[in-house]
């Protein structure tokens, strides 16, 4: 079953056509990959499911509803989350204090004007259990804007997942990073993902994370999508290793 | 036993009370151990201080720069100054019931123009709409007294008859004085609850990342309207409470150098603490006070002083203090 569905996805910047009336699926608990060069069309493609960019025309259908018109806010609480290529993440604020404000905003706690945050143990109790899930407990009372590149991408991911999304969008979360940490980070993101059954979007311009981590690949050129298929099947298609990955696989 | 209780004590809000407690003391019997006049200087500093708190709602919570707070101090004296004039009160509840409610209207109306700016078209619009309201308090002579003010008697505090003997000074240095540092109590305790609250984390959220805030889903906008809500109303609770110390509502605090002013003291004491514009506001009220005695050229004395704040202090002397104390523990238990 289809988790999301986009119908003839349009947005274009001028002459640039950044998104160029896609007609993309994500079925239920899937880990996809969204590859293409620079300018592709993949960030664009996330920032209108996810709302950052409203389309020119075309539909997004989530979980059997229209959000195409939805706000941001509407549509996180609908179950779409993501995380950034460039880490967004509040720099002045502990790893712990990232975490809870989503589980805050979450269950709409931020609304509480006249009662402490520190008396929500619960909150600080789940925020404390998703560091360590993703291996950042030992640093909880750091402030987010003092650790290293790959734990800011790992607790970007974490902001996001800590909003128990069913949908989570993932730009770029190894890009920046060392080759020697890309894999223990995409070894924790992609564990969580698939123990709590999220449906995982992950941009990424590293193929061997792509083929290594994914389910299915979506290609993109030039704002429409090229291919789609298992990890095999893009590895095997011409016009995919032609013009995204430039040599052709065995 | 988990981790998080620990962590959580660790930074524990409350862990300012056992030094908060003894400068609250203090703050009862100082007006025992100086003189009225000292006393009043220090009632001027904690109101003030009140207003600064809620400046820094904005500034050190929320990251928004307002040049115009100066509005809501004066939306409050005048509140005060008109009831006096128009209505015969002489209660001083229903003179800040007055200015709270007049400020929740101004900051509101104020409020829903400015928060859908950010940086300087934010602080340009704060500056622009205080001029108006400035513009108004000049020009309006039949109602506002111009540049001549309106003058407002004593007040009466709490329903109970002044028992001064009618010594207007020995009034306002003790009963007059505990009144402001009840209302400060009261104001910083609210205070440092809101912003220790879900809803102030989610201010320090906007103010880190605005995107991040908007992608775990919180309102930016309404956030910042209710941020701007509040900052207002503390801001013209301070201006009640300063029209009884000056007897007299001029346009001058609602011109933009007051506006300066409060930024001024919040600056000085330092904006990314709590208690720093408190700190700020009475050490501003006496070096203000000391310069003006000092020299005529006192503007350019307190224009100094900021230059060598922003340079050689830019944490303000709480921020100092803090960054010092670890070295200074370090030192004495050698």
């Amino acid at each position: 079953m289809n988790l999301l569905q986009t119908t003839k996805l349009t947005r274009h910047f001028g002459d640039t056509r950044a998104v160029d009336g896609v007609d993309f699926t994500i079925g239920e608990g899937e880990v996809l990959a969204l590859i293409g060069s620079n300018g592709a069309g993949k960030t664009s493609l996330v920032n209108l499911i996810s709302g950052l960019l409203r389309p020119d025309s075309g539909s997004i259908v989530f979980r059997g509803e229209d959000v195409t018109q939805m706000s941001v806010h509407d549509r996180i609480m609908a179950g779409i989350a993501r995380s950034f290529q460039l880490v967004n993440l509040f720099d002045q604020l502990s790893l712990l204090d990232n975490v809870a404000l989503s589980i805050f905003a979450r269950e709409d706690l931020t609304r509480k004007l006249l009662s402490l945050a520190d008396r929500q143990l619960a909150v600080w109790e789940e925020a404390y259990e998703t560091l360590r899930q993703f291996g950042l407990d030992g640093r909880s009372s750091q402030l987010a804007g003092g650790i290293s590149q790959g734990e800011r991408k790992l607790l970007d991911v974490a902001v996001a997942y800590a909003l128990r999304p069913r949908l989570l969008f993932l730009d770029e979360p190894t890009s920046g990073v060392s080759t020697r940490e890309k894999a223990p980070i995409m070894d924790v993101v992609t564990s969580i993902v698939r123990s709590h059954n999220i449906t995982a979007v992950i941009i990424e311009h590293d193929m061997d994370v792509v083929f290594k981590y994914s389910d299915r690949i979506v290609a993109m050129h030039q704002g429409t999508i090229l291919a789609s298929g298992t990890p095999d099947e893009i590895r095997r298609n011409e016009a995919v290793t032609t013009t995204l990955i430039g040599t052709v696989h065995a | 036993m988990s981790t998080v209780p620990l962590v959580l004590h660790a930074r524990s809000p409350a862990k300012v009370l056992p030094w908060a407690l003894p400068l609250v003391v203090v703050l009862f019997l100082l007006p025992h151990a100086i003189d009225p006049y000292q006393t009043i200087l220090l009632a001027y500093g904690l109101l003030m201080g009140i207003g600064a708190l809620g400046f820094n709602l904005l500034l050190g919570y929320t990251g928004l720069l307002s040049f115009g707070h100066s509005a809501y101090f004066g939306v409050g004296a005048y509140a005060v100054a008109l009831m006096f004039k128009y209505l015969h009160v002489q209660s001083m509840e229903l003179y800040l019931a007055g200015a709270i409610l007049a400020s929740v209207v101004v900051s509101a109306i104020f409020g829903f123009v400015c928060v859908r700016y950010t940086r300087i078209f934010f602080g340009i619009l704060t500056l622009a709409l205080s001029q108006v309201l400035w513009s108004l308090a000049f020009k309006f002579y039949p109602i506002t007294g111009g540049t001549d003010g309106l003058r407002v008697p004593t007040p009466t505090l709490l329903g109970l008859a002044r028992d001064d003997k009618g010594d207007k000074i020995l009034f306002l240095a003790s009963n007059y004085y505990y009144y402001v540092l009840g209302f400060f109590l009261a104001c910083v305790v609210i205070m440092w609850i809101v912003v220790n609250s879900p809803f102030g984390k989610a201010l320090q959220a906007i103010r880190d990342n605005e995107t991040r805030a908007e992608f775990i889903g919180i309102h930016i906008r309404r956030y910042r309207f209710v941020a701007f809500l509040v900052s207002g109303v503390f801001t013209g609770i301070a201006g009640a409470l300063w029209v009884p110390l000056n007897g007299l509502t001029t346009p001058d605090i609602l011109y933009w150098p007051f506006s300066g002013e409060i930024v001024f003291m919040t600056v000085l004491g330092g904006f990314r603490t709590f208690t720093g514009p408190i700190v700020g506001a009475v050490v501003f009220n006496y070096l203000k006070t000391s310069a003006v005695g000092f020299t005529v050229y006192w503007q350019a004395l307190l224009g100094s002083i900021l230059v060598f704040l922003v340079l050689v202090l830019p944490t303000g002397i709480v921020g100092a203090i803090t960054q010092l104390l670890p070295a200074v523990r370090k030192r004495f238990s050698r």
